[in-house]
């Protein structure tokens, strides 16, 4: 039994194999890269609004108060990093349902990549915000010695974010396929139905915790900076 | 006994037990977290949004320890490295 689309090779050519994963991932890029070019096309701002354009603006606007809400800051910067991620994980989960389409969030390789996504941001946005030496500085607050616990720390959360995408998405497929098994006929369905649901709410968790953690080296400099300078 | 059957028989244990007891612990974790967050929307219906936000994303830091559990014991089982390693020997 396959527990990571991984295993399914497609094509061979030497070092390099193209496997289940890739292509599904090549799939979904298309497919939100199509529908988000062929719905931005015939943009309008006034007069009479496409559908399309209009369900389009209702999540994008909710995004933003989602973003502004739990990283408490302008959410622009960042808009569009977190927005992706959260559309590509939940369309990948959301297509599970699909016969013949394995999700390829169900791959360690995908999740890790998403993960190390992350963490680069992280830096990212914290140096382009305030600059290097305050970035740095953080990982010595409260004081040096907690130097090598925030780099582990730092380690451990990409980790934890990859593994538990992996683990939430390859279980519920796993546990339909055993169920398939078991008790073929509404049981499947109705797992099914769960893991429509997890898979929503593992994509917004994703988001969420990417928000946090980039929220936190924009911010927390914030802070430092308001203590630092409270006499003048 | 030989090599095969040993790895096989303990793979299969460890893999119960992994997520056997190692369910316990987030599963009394996510009750007391989903009681007090019940407990705070009772209280204060108006930040319900907030609360219930807060409370997935915390389920799900919670539920992470167990899938963890979880992946372990699926490794041990379906992608158990020695099994391969010895199945690969024996059939040398």
């Amino acid at each position: 039994m396959n527990i990571s689309p991984d295993q399914t090779v497609l094509l061979d050519f030497g070092p390099v194999s193209i496997n289940a994963t890739l292509v599904f991932t090549w799939l979904t890029i298309a497919l939100l890269a199509g529908l988000a070019r062929w719905i931005t096309r015939k943009l309008s701002t006034t007069g009479e609004l496409s559908s399309w354009q209009n369900c389009l603006e209702v999540l994008v606007e909710g995004a933003q108060r989602q973003i502004r809400d739990i990283a408490r800051q302008d959410p622009d910067p960042f808009l569009s990093f977190i927005v992706t991620l959260f559309f590509f994980i939940a369309t990948c989960n959301l297509l599970a349902v699909v016969p013949g389409y394995e999700p390829p969030t169900g791959s360690l390789s995908t999740t890790t990549a998403l993960a190390l996504c992350v963490f680069c941001a992280v830096p990212f946005y914290g140096i382009r915000r305030h600059g290097l030496r305050r970035f740095l500085h953080l990982y010595l607050e409260p004081t040096p010695l907690m130097l090598p616990l925030n780099l582990i720390g730092e380690l451990a959360r990409t980790l934890a974010l990859a593994v538990r995408l992996y683990g939430n998405v390859m279980s519920g497929g796993l546990v339909a396929a055993i169920l398939l098994l078991v008790a073929p006929f509404v049981f499947p369905a109705l797992m099914n139905v769960l893991g429509l649901l997890t898979g929503l709410i593992q994509a917004y968790i994703f988001a969420v915790l990417a928000t946090v953690f980039i929220a936190a080296a924009t911010a927390a400099q914030e802070q430092t900076a308001h203590h630092s300078q409270p006499r003048v | 006994m030989d090599s095969t059957l040993v790895i096989g028989v303990v793979s299969i244990v460890t893999a119960g037990l992994t997520v056997g007891l190692g369910t316990i612990a987030p599963a009394l974790a996510e009750g007391r977290a989903l009681m007090n967050a019940l407990l705070a929307i009772a209280q204060q219906p108006d930040e319900a949004a907030t609360i219930s936000r807060t409370l997935f994303v915390g389920l799900a830091m919670i539920e992470s320890t167990a899938i963890y559990c979880f992946v372990v014991s699926l490794i041990l089982i379906f992608a158990n490295p020695f099994w391969d390693h010895v199945i690969a020997a024996t059939a040398r």
